[in-house]
């Protein structure tokens, strides 16, 4: 297989895990959230209610408003869609920014 | 606090590690991202800058697949020892970052202040101590496709487990509420044992496809060869 063959199946890979195999991701907290929970009472929309956590005084993302946050697209109402899309958005913009930065520090070629 | 329905990864949030503390490991991850960027430079060239740009966007798509490791409790890859057999510790920590950085500023997932607390557990410390192992590993076991999958499946565990307890040192310098520090470190390290067996499984599949693949796409293949390849002369043919 051909390097840019190799890239561009890695990419497709990528593509389809985080747009259509990330919907059905376990969504119970992750192992630090709920570490982190661990003492305190939440309610069903998971806020502290009560007790002594880690959480306790976890304050609000600064950037929760943005059209991305928390892994959606804000006015897409189809979760299955805002999760997949977002998803798709995202390895696309991780492979941008870290291809083209590690494009413009890469070692050139002596020039001979 | 507010959780969402949507996936959420294993990133700190804001305001469970004070300022102080939060600002200093900024800067410690600053720096050492920076001397990452420097050592770099030895290993990225025309080929292996698009491959790290891969490994960045594969590791942010498998980061959004919790799987479940107890009931109501879930995990995720943290990618460090995936990144560091196919890219090297350089690349491989600074692949991670992008990542948490990507995630930080887009999706809101892991806090603004906790930044620097998540790059120095995930990208530096989680991914330093799998690169030890897998430099330590490859010297004895077979550099094949089971062998590259066997050293990636360890190093994942340790690499995960090293992490967490990362946070714990965080938290106890500058943790906001008053909690038992060995009940913290306990429960991180056993919650992300079983992580770190998911995440080895992931990794282990997916350097072994490579090293089938493209065993010339594989760092740790390419950098622990064989002593015989080192020891023909050097200067013979100059």
């Amino acid at each position: 297989m051909r390097r840019r063959t190799f890239v561009i199946a890695g990419l497709i890979v990528a593509f389809l895990l985080a747009g259509i195999v990330s919907n059905f991701a376990a969504s119970s907290p992750d192992g630090l959230d709920s570490a982190a929970l661990r003492g305190c009472t939440t309610n069903a929309e998971g806020r502290i209610t009560g007790g002594t956590c880690m959480a306790q005084k976890e304050q609000e993302h600064q950037l929760g408003g943005g059209p991305l946050a928390g892994y959606g697209i804000k006015g897409i109402d189809n979760p299955y869609l805002s999760t997949g899309l977002s998803g798709v958005l995202g390895v696309a913009v991780t492979f941008a920014v870290g291809g083209g930065i590690f494009w413009l520090v890469r070692r050139r070629r002596p020039v001979a | 606090m507010l959780r969402g329905m949507t996936v959420e990864a294993m990133h700190i949030a804001n305001g469970i590690v004070n300022g102080p503390v939060s600002g200093a490991f900024a800067v410690i991850s600053l720096v050492a991202l920076g001397f990452c960027v420097l050592r770099s430079r030895a290993d990225l060239d025309d080929r292996l800058a698009p491959m790290a740009g891969l490994v960045a966007a594969f590791i942010f798509a498998v980061q959004m697949l919790n799987f479940q490791v107890l009931p109501g409790v879930s995990g995720h890859l943290l990618g460090g020892t995936l990144a560091v057999i196919l890219v090297g510790p350089w690349v491989g920590a600074l692949c991670v970052a992008t990542v948490l950085i990507v995630q930080c500023l887009l999706f809101a997932d892991g806090g603004l202040t906790a930044l620097g607390l998540n790059i120095f557990n995930m990208a530096i410390l989680g991914t330093a101590v799998a690169y030890l192992l897998v430099a330590a590993l490859l010297r004895v076991l077979p550099k094949t496709a089971s062998g590259v999958a066997t050293t990636a499946f360890l190093a994942s565990v340790a690499g995960v487990v090293v992490a967490s307890q990362g946070f714990v040192l965080q938290y106890w310098l500058g943790g906001t509420t008053e909690l038992s520090l060995g009940a913290i470190a306990a429960t991180m390290a056993g919650v992300h044992t079983l992580i770190g067996i998911g995440e080895g499984l992931i990794a282990a599949t997916t350097v072994a496809t490579v090293a089938r693949v493209r065993p010339d796409l594989v760092y740790a293949l390419r950098r622990f060869r064989r002593p015989a390849v080192t020891a023909r002369p050097v200067g013979a043919s100059a």
